[in-house]
């Protein structure tokens, strides 16, 4: 028989409502096994191994594997002293909230999932960078931090092995570039957010120029079921609808009729999620266009809803993943207004770092806010697909420009009727 | 302990300055605290700022130099750090700050309705302080609960799920 943790390894633990299980608690569901099996069955880098034959992919939108990320970090012997295990758990990306599911309702999850992947890197310290609106999962996570304390999993020589390490939630103070992940470095060293140039990478040169590995709460929170179940249990879990391995938060905000987060097999489709899992639209509307996985992915259409959701065919279709929750936009919208939300939202939220960003944002977003006004003018539609070639991915100094273009590119090839109404309507004298 | 000397007059006007900033022990054992979590003292600018504010509110002028001071790096690197993130607050604010979510999810059920809803209960608009300096109303960017917007927090409560309707009531709670 199967448990629930064999199907649904990331929520088994969570019932709605219900306060999180204490260390007693989790220990008895199998929790802190992977520690034990890892530490003392396990060399470091046998648990990296088994992650990437895992084929896990990073779900803080990117997909890059997380066992080849660790695979990077040198060895001791080439880099020896400090190395530092980050969590990226300033999860900002509007339409997204699946991993303060995880940390408020399983903490001790994050935690021990925490302690085997520093094991496997031979961290000598560990930060949850969480931001600082989380203030339940931050309660819930220094709590579950002190109970590992107490009973050994952290601290000095940890199961009598000889490897330390000590684990720290950091609460940031806001400002979404902090998800990126040399600027979340710089903002732990203390520092304003500004993204780093790359090479070198964390995994070379990170937080205070040591071997650092970051990955996001829910890529960490599988860690312990890979080593616990193996590799081929975790393929397995996609029930063969992706190449990736195991399950994924999905979920559906916006209005539709049940908004929500699921744990499914990667690879669900986009309709399932939404007309299954979501009861479909609210009633009397329409389904217009979809972000798969948040304010910096491309909108796909209604006709795409049949895709599976993995990284490699939504990026197929043209757009991204991203982190898997989906953003429905009804019929009653207008995309001239949508967008110009999300690039309000990019324009205030650009670090200020390179020009492109900062100059270009703002740009897009009164261009947006005039269109929206009916202020519109001949020659503003060029100006905004010209932006999207002057922030494309290369240009600015690092990924938030470019993926502010995504949903801005998406919606002048679905809907350039729309934008082009805008300005009909109000350039009467020079449209005719 | 000494409060940041606060001269009112300045206050009305819009621009608070403080010429002396006793840290409390209270606060100073806290930031000190926090230097232990780190490799290198810097790292707890955002926890000091943070620390500060706690007590006081906001973060004058005056703390930034003795914070520099604490941690052992130029004030003008503590003031960097202060202007670059959004929940430290360089001016005052109410007792009661509420931040309003405006990103996509939030927007899609119904923003608008419930920031104008908040507006015009309070007369105040984003950015702004009631004259009795109850509240405080600002945006902030996704709050991460976006299946129940539009969703707002007050001070460390996030509510979700509001309706026009139900905004006399939630800010009523909040004195």
């Amino acid at each position: 028989m199967t448990t629930l943790a064999e199907t649904k390894p990331l929520t088994a633990n969570i019932v709605a409502g219900r306060a999180p299980l204490n260390l007693k608690e989790y220990s008895a569901a199998g929790g802190y096994r992977a520690v034990r099996k890892a530490l003392k069955e396990m060399a470091p880098g046998d648990v990296t191994k088994i992650v990437k034959e895992a084929n896990l992919r990073g779900r803080g939108g990117a997909g890059f594997p997380t066992g080849v990320k660790w695979g990077l970090v040198p060895s001791m012997e080439k880099s020896p002293g400090s190395r530092y295990l980050v969590c990226n758990a300033d999860e900002m990306e509007p339409g997204t909230f699946k991993d303060r599911l995880l940390m408020e309702s399983d903490p001790h999850s994050l935690v021990e999932a925490m302690i085997v992947a520093g094991y496997a890197i031979s961290a000598t310290r560990a930060y949850i960078f969480l931001r600082g609106e989380y203030i339940e999962a931050a309660k819930n996570l220094n709590a579950a931090i002190a109970e590992a304390n107490a009973a050994g999993y952290l601290g000095k020589d940890i199961l009598g092995t000889g490897w330390s390490m000590d684990l720290h939630v950091h609460t940031g103070a806001g400002r979404y570039i902090c998800g990126e992940e040399t600027a979340l470095i710089n903002s732990l060293e203390g520092r304003r957010a500004n993204p780093r140039a790359k090479p070198p990478f964390p995994a070379i040169a990170g937080l205070w120029g040591k071997p650092t590995v970051v990955n996001n709460v829910e890529s960490l929170c599988n860690v312990q079921h890979i080593v616990n179940n193996g590799s081929a249990w975790f393929l397995g879990l996609n029930q063969g609808k992706s190449k990736d391995g195991g399950t994924k938060l999905y979920g559906v905000s916006g209005r539709a009729k049940k908004t929500g987060l699921w744990e499914l097999p990667i690879g669900t489709t986009a309709r399932e999620i939404l007309e299954v899992h979501a009861g479909g639209m609210k009633d009397g509307l329409k389904l217009k266009a979809w972000l798969p996985g948040g304010a910096s992915t491309d909108f796909l259409m209604p006709e795409h809803l049949d895709l599976a959701m993995d990284f490699d065919t939504i990026a197929k279709a043209g757009s991204r993943m991203g982190t898997g929750l989906l953003t429905v936009v009804d019929d009653r919208q207008n995309m001239v207004s949508v967008v110009r939300n999300l690039e309000d939202f990019f324009a205030r939220e650009s670090c200020g770092w390179c020009t492109p960003c900062r100059d270009g944002l703002p740009w897009t977003y009164k261009t947006l806010v005039a269109m929206e006004r009916g202020e519109g003018r001949p020659g503003d539609i060029e100006m905004l697909e010209k932006m999207t070639r002057f922030l494309a991915p290369g240009r600015p100094f690092c990924a938030h420009a470019p993926g502010a273009m995504e949903p801005l590119q998406s919606a002048l090839k679905f809907f350039r009727g729309e934008f082009e109404a805008t300005i009909r309507k109000q350039s009467p004298k020079v449209a005719a | 302990m000494t409060e940041a000397v606060l001269k009112l007059a300045d206050l009305v006007a819009g621009h608070p300055v403080t010429t002396v900033y006793v840290m409390s022990d209270e606060e100073r054992h806290e930031i000190e605290h926090c230097l232990h979590h780190y490799d290198d003292n810097r790292a707890a600018s955002i926890d000091a700022l943070k620390i500060v504010q706690k007590k006081h509110g906001w973060v004058p002028d005056a703390a930034i130099a003795k914070i520099g001071e604490l941690i052992g790096i130029p004030a003008a690197d503590v003031e960097g750090v202060a202007t670059f993130y959004n929940l430290i607050f360089r001016r005052p604010v109410g007792r009661n700050v509420i931040k309003i979510c405006d990103s996509i999810s939030c927007y899609l059920t119904g923003y608008d309705e419930v920031r104008n809803a908040i507006s015009a209960h309070l007369r105040i608009n984003l950015g702004q302080t009631t004259a009795d300096n109850r509240y405080t109303l600002l945006p902030i960017c996704c709050l991460g609960a976006c299946d129940h917007g539009p969703v707002a927090m007050i001070n460390d409560d996030t509510h979700r799920d509001l309706s026009v309707e139900n905004i006399p009531a939630l800010l009523e709670q909040y004195k």
